[in-house]
C-alpha cells in the first residue's frame, strides 16, 4: 500500500522561507537534549535551527523513559554523568516552573535486600556526597516504611533530590519556548550529509533534498549520534542501542506509590533493573528491561520481556489486576557501551579541534533527561567559541498555558474556564477527561505537528485504558474540521504510519454531522 | 485565572440517570412511568442512543418488537416514547464525579454545576478491552484498532479504517465488523479466537462469517505484531490446552489491519469513585434485586453493570433499575441493600443479582462458564430447591435468565447457582 500522507506536514516547517536557510547554530536532534540546547541559545541573538528526523520533537528516546529525575548519586565522581546530573536536577525546579511542566519531588528509596546491597549502598551514599547530591540519608526499615509503607528490607539509601516530571511536557516545552524566542524547528528532515563548506562552516543535506548551512553544528541526535557525526567524518564512536521496555498500568492504582523504590544497582547491569515507577499523570510504569539490539528504531515489546515485567509487577505489587496493564511501550538507550562490557560509559560532549565548529554529543543515555539543561549551559560556553553570544533583549523565559489539566483542576476553576470558553465543557477524551479546547490547543501547536503522538503527548487523549477506542473518532472530527484532513493524512507518529485508509464512500461537502 | 472564582450552580433532582443509551432510556421512561415527574438524563453524545446509533445492522428488538430493527431504528422506539413522556436531556454533558450521597458534577459547554440527586441510575454502558489487556508482543504501528471503534469511524464518520483485514477475538461486534467491511470491499482474511468456542452469538457466525466464507479459526490468537509505519501483517498460532502458542504451527498472515473484538468492560470509574462495592467477575457493581448498589439511592443496570448479549434484556433490567429508583426517590422504599446472598457455584461464571431480599419474586440472570448441552440450572437454599430451569444449549456468550418465586424463599440465608 501506498501512503502519501506525508505533504500534509511540510508547509507548517516552511513558513520561515525557502531553502536554503543559513543558521548560526545547526541543531541535530529534536530530543530533550537538542531542544534544551535550542531553548538555552534563544537566550542569545543568535540563529538557531533544530533539524529533527521524526514529525515531532521528543519521539525518539525523550519521550519513551521513566521520567524519573536522578539525583546523582549512581556516577563515578568526577565524570560528566555525575557533574551534569547534580547540576541538571538543581536546574529543573525553575525550569519546570517557566516552562508549565509537571514535576513532583517524591524521592527514592533505593533498597538494599541483602548484605552485598548493604555495602552498595554505603559506597553510593559516599559517592553521592563527593557528587554534591543533596540529602542523601541511609535509613532504617522503620524509617523507610514512614516514607513507603509495606516496603520491606532493613537499610535504604534515601535521595531527596530524586523526581518525576513529565518528559513529554518538558521536551515539548523547551522547543515551543526556544520557537517563541526565535529558534526554528525543521521537522520531518533527516539528515543524510554533512560537509564542511569550503570557508568556514558547515552544509547538511536531508533525505528530502533540502539542504542547511551552519557555523556550528550540534550532533544531539541520540541514537543516531555515531551516524551523524561519521557523516561529518568523525569515526571514533559506536552507538548500542539497549531497549528498555515497560507497561503502563492503569490510574487505579494512582496513589500505590509515595516514593520511587528502586533495588540497589547490581555491578555491570546496563540499567537499573525493573522496578516501578509512579508518573506525574498518576499512571505506574513497570519497567525497564535491558535488551540490546541492532536496530535503534525497533520499539518492539517481546513475548518474554512482557511476561517478565508482569511477574515482576505482580512481586512488587500484588493489586494488579489484568485490567489494569493498559499499554506497553519500549525506549532503546544510546550506550556506548557494547553488550560484552555492560554497564554505562561517560557522556562524550566535545567540541572537536579537528572539525571546526562541530560540537558532539554522544553516549547521552540515563541521566540525559535530568542533565539535559546543564548539557544546554555547558554546549553554549562550547558555542560561544564560535559564535558572538549577544544576549536577545526579548527572550521570554515563561511558556504559556497551565502545567495542569482541565481534570486536574479545582471545581470551581472548571466552572470558570467553562463559562469563558464552552470548549472546556465538551469531553473529548473520557478516560483522561481531556476537553475539546485542550485537543485544539495541543493540534494548533506552535512546532505545527499534527499526528496522533503529538496530540497525545501534549493532551493525554488516548493515552487512557481505552487507548483511544472513544476519542480517536472524535479527534478525527476535529482534525478534518480545523486542517480539511482527509482520513488518510490522520498518522499515528511516522509519515507511513496513517490511521485510516481513506473513506468510505466518497465524502459529500457537509454531509457529516 | 485570578479573578475571583463564581460558586458553582447547584440542583436539586429527584431521579437523575447518568447515560442515554439503551439502558438510560428504558430507566428513565419507566422512572417517569413510576411516577416520578422529575426525572433527568445525562448524555455525554449530542444525541440519545448510545452505540446503538453505530450499530446499523438489524437483529434489535426480535424479543421486545418481535422485529429484527436496526440499532438506530431500537433506540428511536424509545426516544419517541422518552419525548412523548416529555423527560428532560441534558446533552452534550458528562459527569465529572459522583459521591456515595448522589452529589454530581457535570461538564457541558453550557456550563460546569452540581446535582444533588434523591436517585441516581447509572447506565454508563462499557467499552471495549484494548490492546493492552491482552499484551501482544511485537511493533506498535498504526492499523490495530477495536471492532467497536473501527465500527463508529466507518458507520459514523465515513472512515475507512483498513483494506486487509484480520480480527482477533469472536466478539460480536467483531462477527459484525466482519461483515460490514467484507460489504465496504475490504477483505477480511479471518477470524482468530483463542478460546475452543466463539465468544459471539451463533447467528452472528452463520450471518456474519459463514455466509460470507470468512473462517474463523478458534483456538488460535495472534502472537506477533508487524510492521514499521502500518500494520503489515501478524503472525498467529494454535494455542494448547494452557493457552500457550504452539510454536510448530505459527504462521504469517499479511494485513494492513488488525481489529480486536476481545471483550467488553462495564465503565464503572464514576462506579469506584463514589467507594460502590464491585463485583470482581462482572466489573459492575454488585446489586441486590432492586438493582440497588451498596450505595442507598444509587442503582445500576444495562452493560454498566454487566456485560450483556442482547439489548432486548439490557431494556427490560434497566427499566427495573428505573422504576426501583423512581420509588427510592419517593421514600417508598428507601432501605439499604437488602441480604440474603446469592452465590454462582459450579459451572456458573456469574450470577445477578448478588443479594435479594427474599420478599418479591426475581429474575436471576447469569453467564456459564464453558458451553453445555442439556443442562439444567438450579438455585437452591441449602438442599432445598427454590428454582430450576432446563436448557438444551448453554453457551458463555449467551446470558440465561431464570424466574424465582418468593414463595420459595421463605425461611432462606442464602441461595447458591449451579449448573447440573
Amino acid at each position: 500500500m501506498e501512503y502519501n500522507a506525508y505533504s500534509q506536514y511540510v508547509s507548517p516547517w516552511k513558513r520561515w522561507g525557502d531553502v536554503p536557510f543559513h543558521y548560526d547554530v545547526l541543531i541535530i536532534g529534536g530530543g530533550v537534549v537538542g531542544c534544551a540546547i535550542a531553548r538555552e541559545l534563544s537566550r542569545f541573538q543568535v540563529k538557531t535551527a533544530v533539524v529533527e528526523k521524526e514529525l515531532d520533537v521528543g519521539f525518539g528516546t525523550s519521550c519513551r523513559n521513566s521520567g524519573v529525575l536522578h539525583a546523582g548519586f549512581n556516577y563515578t565522581p568526577g565524570t560528566l554523568r555525575a557533574y551534569l546530573c547534580v547540576k541538571g536536577n538543581a536546574l529543573m525546579d525553575e525550569l519546570c516552573r517557566d516552562l508549565k511542566v509537571k514535576i513532583r519531588r517524591i524521592g527514592k528509596l533505593t533498597v538494599a535486600l541483602d548484605k552485598d546491597d548493604e555495602a552498595t549502598l554505603h559506597r553510593l551514599k559516599a559517592q553521592g556526597d563527593a557528587n554534591g547530591v543533596p540529602g542523601l540519608e541511609l535509613i532504617g526499615g522503620a524509617r523507610m516504611r514512614t516514607i513507603q509503607p509495606g516496603v520491606e528490607g532493613a537499610l535504604a539509601l534515601y535521595s531527596p533530590s530524586s523526581s518525576i516530571l513529565s518528559p513529554y511536557a518538558l521536551t515539548i516545552g523547551l522547543a515551543e519556548n526556544a520557537l517563541d524566542n526565535g529558534a526554528h524547528f525543521h521537522l520531518g528532515q533527516e539528515v543524510v550529509s554533512i560537509a564542511q563548506s569550503a570557508g568556514s562552516g558547515w552544509r547538511v543535506g536531508t533525505a528530502s533534498g533540502d539542504s542547511f548551512t551552519a557555523e556550528v553544528i550540534v550532533n544531539a541526535a541520540g541514537l543516531y549520534a555515531a551516524e551523524v557525526c561519521g557523516m561529518a567524518g568523525i569515526m571514533d564512536y559506536h552507538i548500542y542501542p539497549c531497549r528498555g521496555e515497560y507497561y503502563v498500568l492503569d490510574k487505579r492504582l494512582n496513589g500505590t506509590l509515595n516514593a520511587l523504590i528502586y533495588p540497589a544497582p547490581k555491578k555491570n547491569s546496563p540499567g537499573l533493573g525493573i522496578h516501578l515507577t509512579p508518573t506525574v499523570d498518576g499512571n505506574i510504569l513497570i519497567g525497564p528491561s535491558a535488551q540490546y539490539l541492532d536496530d535503534p528504531a525497533d520499539y518492539g515489546c517481546s513475548a518474554c520481556v512482557m511476561e517478565d515485567l508482569r511477574r515482576e509487577g505482580q512481586n512488587l505489587l500484588p493489586d494488579i489486576r489484568v485490567t489494569d496493564y493498559i499499554r506497553s511501550f519500549s525506549g532503546n538507550r544510546a550506550k556506548r557501551t557494547p553488550p560484552s562490557v555492560g554497564g554505562n560509559a561517560d557522556f562524550v560532549i566535545e567540541d572537536r579541534r579537528d572539525k571546526e565548529g562541530f560540537i558532539n554529543l554522544l553516549g547521552i543515555e540515563s541521566p540525559g533527561l535530568t542533565s539535559s539543561p546543564a548539557i544546554a549551559l555547558m554546549v553554549r560556553e562550547m558555542v560561544e567559541k564560535h559564535v558572538v553570544l549577544r544576549p536577545n533583549p526579548s527572550f521570554n523565559p515563561l511558556r504559556q498555558g497551565s502545567a495542569l489539566f482541565f481534570s486536574e483542576l479545582p471545581s470551581e476553576e472548571k466552572a470558570d474556564l467553562i463559562a469563558k470558553n464552552p470548549n472546556y465543557g465538551e469531553i473529548v477524551c473520557r478516560c483522561e477527561k481531556i476537553t475539546k479546547q485542550e485537543i485544539l490547543d495541543a493540534i494548533h501547536n506552535p512546532l505545527g505537528a499534527r499526528t496522533l503522538a503529538s496530540i497525545k503527548y501534549r493532551a493525554r487523549a488516548s493515552m487512557g485504558r481505552c487507548q483511544g477506542g472513544f476519542c480517536i473518532p472524535r479527534i478525527a472530527r476535529i482534525l478534518r474540521d480545523e486542517f480539511g484532513f482527509r482520513p488518510e493524512d490522520f498518522l499515528k507518529s511516522g509519515a507511513s504510519s496513517p490511521l485510516f485508509v481513506g473513506n468510505v464512500r466518497p465524502a459529500e461537502a457537509g454531509a457529516h454531522r | 485565572m485570578n479573578e475571583k472564582t463564581s460558586a458553582i450552580r447547584t440542583e436539586r433532582r429527584d431521579v437523575v440517570v447518568i447515560g442515554g443509551g439503551p439502558a438510560g432510556l428504558a430507566a428513565a421512561i419507566a422512572a417517569r412511568e413510576a411516577g416520578c415527574r422529575d426525572v433527568l438524563l445525562i448524555e455525554r453524545d449530542r444525541l440519545l442512543g448510545g452505540i446503538l446509533n453505530q450499530c446499523i445492522h438489524d437483529g434489535f428488538g426480535l424479543l421486545t418488537f418481535k422485529e429484527a430493527l436496526s440499532g438506530p431504528e431500537y433506540a428511536s422506539r424509545f426516544i419517541a416514547r422518552f419525548d412523548e413522556l416529555g423527560i428532560e436531556a441534558k446533552l452534550g454533558t458528562i459527569v465529572l464525579s459522583l459521591s456515595s450521597d448522589r452529589i454530581l458534577e457535570v461538564s457541558a459547554m453550557g456550563g460546569y454545576e452540581r446535582i444533588e440527586a434523591k436517585a441516581v441510575v447509572l447506565a454508563m454502558g462499557c467499552r471495549e478491552r484494548a490492546r493492552g489487556a491482552i499484551s501482544i508482543p511485537g511493533d506498535r504501528p498504526s492499523g490495530i484498532i477495536t471492532a467497536g471503534a473501527a465500527q463508529n469511524l466507518m458507520n459514523l464518520e465515513n472512515i475507512m479504517v483498513g483494506k486487509n483485514i484480520a480480527i482477533l477475538g469472536s466478539g460480536d461486534i467483531g462477527l459484525i465488523m466482519a461483515r460490514r467491511m467484507t460489504l465496504e470491499g475490504a477483505h477480511v482474511q479471518a477470524v482468530f479466537e483463542i478460546l475452543p468456542y466463539s465468544s459471539g452469538l451463533p447467528r452472528n457466525i452463520q450471518q456474519c462469517l459463514n455466509d460470507y466464507d470468512i473462517p474463523l479459526f478458534l483456538n488460535t490468537t495472534v502472537t506477533e505484531i508487524r510492521g514499521a509505519g502500518r500494520l503489515e501483517g501478524v503472525k498467529v498460532a494454535q494455542v494448547g490446552q494452557d493457552r500457550s502458542p504452539i510454536p510448530e504451527t505459527e504462521r504469517y498472515v499479511p494485513c494492513d489491519t488488525l481489529l480486536l473484538s476481545v471483550g467488553l468492560i462495564p465503565e464503572n470509574e464514576l462506579t469506584r469513585e463514589a467507594g460502590i462495592v464491585m463485583d470482581a467477575v462482572t466489573s459492575g457493581a454488585r446489586v441486590d434485586d432492586a438493582f440497588m448498589t451498596s450505595a442507598p439511592g444509587i442503582f445500576a443496570c444495562g452493560n454498566a453493570l454487566h456485560v450483556h448479549d442482547l439489548v432486548d434484556w439490557v431494556s427490560v433490567e434497566a427499566a427495573e433499575a428505573g422504576r426501583r429508583a423512581a420509588l427510592f426517590a419517593a421514600g417508598e422504599k428507601n432501605e439499604s441493600q437488602r441480604g440474603i446472598p446469592v452465590k454462582p457455584g459450579e459451572g456458573v461464571r456469574y450470577s445477578l443479582p448478588q443479594s435479594v431480599s427474599g420478599e418479591e419474586d426475581f429474575t436471576l440472570s447469569l453467564r456459564v462458564t464453558a458451553p453445555w448441552r442439556n443442562r439444567a440450572v438450579v438455585v437452591r437454599s441449602g438442599e432445598k430447591i427454590v428454582a430450576r430451569k432446563m436448557a438444551r444449549r448453554l453457551h458463555p456468550a449467551e446470558m440465561m435468565r431464570i424466574d424465582v418465586e418468593k414463595k420459595n424463599l421463605v425461611g432462606c440465608t442464602s441461595l447458591g447457582v449451579t449448573l447440573e
